[in-house]
């Protein structure tokens, strides 16, 4: 199969979406998370302007090409219209979020961020904070069997 | 051993979607609805660009309801972020800064209304006018960071605006029993005045969408000099 125009355009949209949901699933960054959510959805919307593509046709203007050109379906364009005004507001709201935790706690990092929200949560109910589920609950025991002694 | 699992939840998810995009007709004519807007469209509404045609007048109803999670959202911002009172630390720019804003200014101003006005005629409308007018009334303030911008008077425009969209919308629902259909007659097609309340729709549109924005910028701008 011959790579065309189109092809490559929606190989190239496929990949950023690809691009973006890796680096939602991989980073532990909340700031890298909403560049993350912007790579995704430019993907996105490449995809559903694509599906409005024809090879070799006008945009849908009356009277801005050649009369008798094929034009391109208008109804994709106007969608991603409202997708990326929808995603400005989106991001937005999440930069605005972000901002208002790092000056709480004065990280982005996601690991820590989980530790001081539970942490403040169990404070504010007055139990214990909650153990991690990975961590072992103690020290590890120390083997009965004494160290044999070092030949020098 | 998480990165791994990503791989391949990544690797799954693009022969997916791979799978399902190249079953797709590439290249093919568009859908039943979209050829049927190609073909009637300019008679029906009267604006030479279509994707206008189809945000304003065909699915107008769908506009209102983006502006009003852009207002949604613009709303939040304001209230995550908080509105106290202003430190802002960010000196003055420098004498380029100042002047080249002074400079870009009416510019990106008539730039920005041309887009507006022009949105039934070429590519652009409401949104991308309102857009760059956002970016009109940010620069200064980039420049001359303790000014700042009055969130009472943005506020004042963009509800003005946002009431404008809704009033031509009733007009319509009162004058032809459809909210929001196009009015005042169609015109001759690709003049100025031409296509009904299509220009004075984008016109609310971008004035809506350039206070929203500038106000959201603003905001997050003065977010960090500001003492908690």
């Amino acid at each position: 199969m011959a790579l065309d125009f189109v092809s490559i355009l929606y190989i190239g949209a496929l990949g950023l979406l690809l691009l973006g949901t890796f680096g939602l699933v991989t980073t532990t960054h909340l700031f890298r998370l909403i560049l993350a959510l912007a790579l995704a959805e430019a993907g996105v919307n490449l995809l559903l302007i694509l599906s409005g593509y024809r090879g070799g046709a006008q945009p849908p203007i009356l009277g801005f090409g050649p009369q008798d050109m094929p034009m391109v379906d208008p109804i994709p364009q106007a969608l991603v219209l409202t997708a990326i005004v929808i995603g400005v507001g989106v991001q937005a709201l999440a930069v605005a979020a972000a901002v208002r935790i790092y000056r709480r706690y004065g990280t982005l990092d996601l690991v820590a961020l989980k530790a001081h929200l539970e942490g403040d949560l169990a404070r504010k109910q007055g139990i214990a904070p909650p153990k991690s589920a990975e961590k072992p609950a103690g020290e590890r025991p120390l083997s009965p069997v004494p160290p044999r002694p070092q030949e020098p | 051993m998480r990165n791994l699992a990503a791989v391949l939840f990544i690797g799954g998810l693009g022969f997916f979607l791979f799978v399902l995009f190249f079953r797709l007709p590439l290249g093919a004519p568009p859908l039943v609805a979209g050829a049927a807007i190609l073909e009637e469209g300019g008679e029906t509404v009267g604006a030479a660009n279509l994707v206008t045609a189809v945000l304003l007048a065909y699915r107008g109803m769908d506009t209102l309801g983006e502006l009003s999670i852009l207002f949604a959202a613009a709303t939040a911002v304001g209230l995550v972020l908080g509105r106290r009172q202003l430190v802002v630390s960010d000196p003055e720019g420098g004498f380029i800064l100042r002047a080249g804003s002074d400079l870009l200014f009416p510019l990106l101003l008539v730039v920005g209304l041309y887009v507006i006005l022009h949105g039934h005629l070429t590519p652009g409308g409401g949104f991308q006018g309102g857009v760059i007018l956002a970016a009109a009334f940010f620069v200064p303030v980039l420049a001359r960071p303790r000014r700042g911008l009055d969130h009472g008077l943005l506020s004042f425009v963009e509800g003005l605006a946002g009431a404008a969209f809704i009033g031509i919308g009733l007009w319509a629902l009162f004058a032809r029993d459809a909210f929001l259909e196009p009015l005042l007659g169609k015109g001759v097609l690709g003049h100025l005045f031409s296509a009904g309340t299509l220009p004075l729709l984008s016109m609310a549109v971008g004035l809506k969408v350039g206070a929203e924005l500038a106000g959201l910028m603003t905001s997050l701008m003065e977010a960090e000099g500001r003492e908690s």
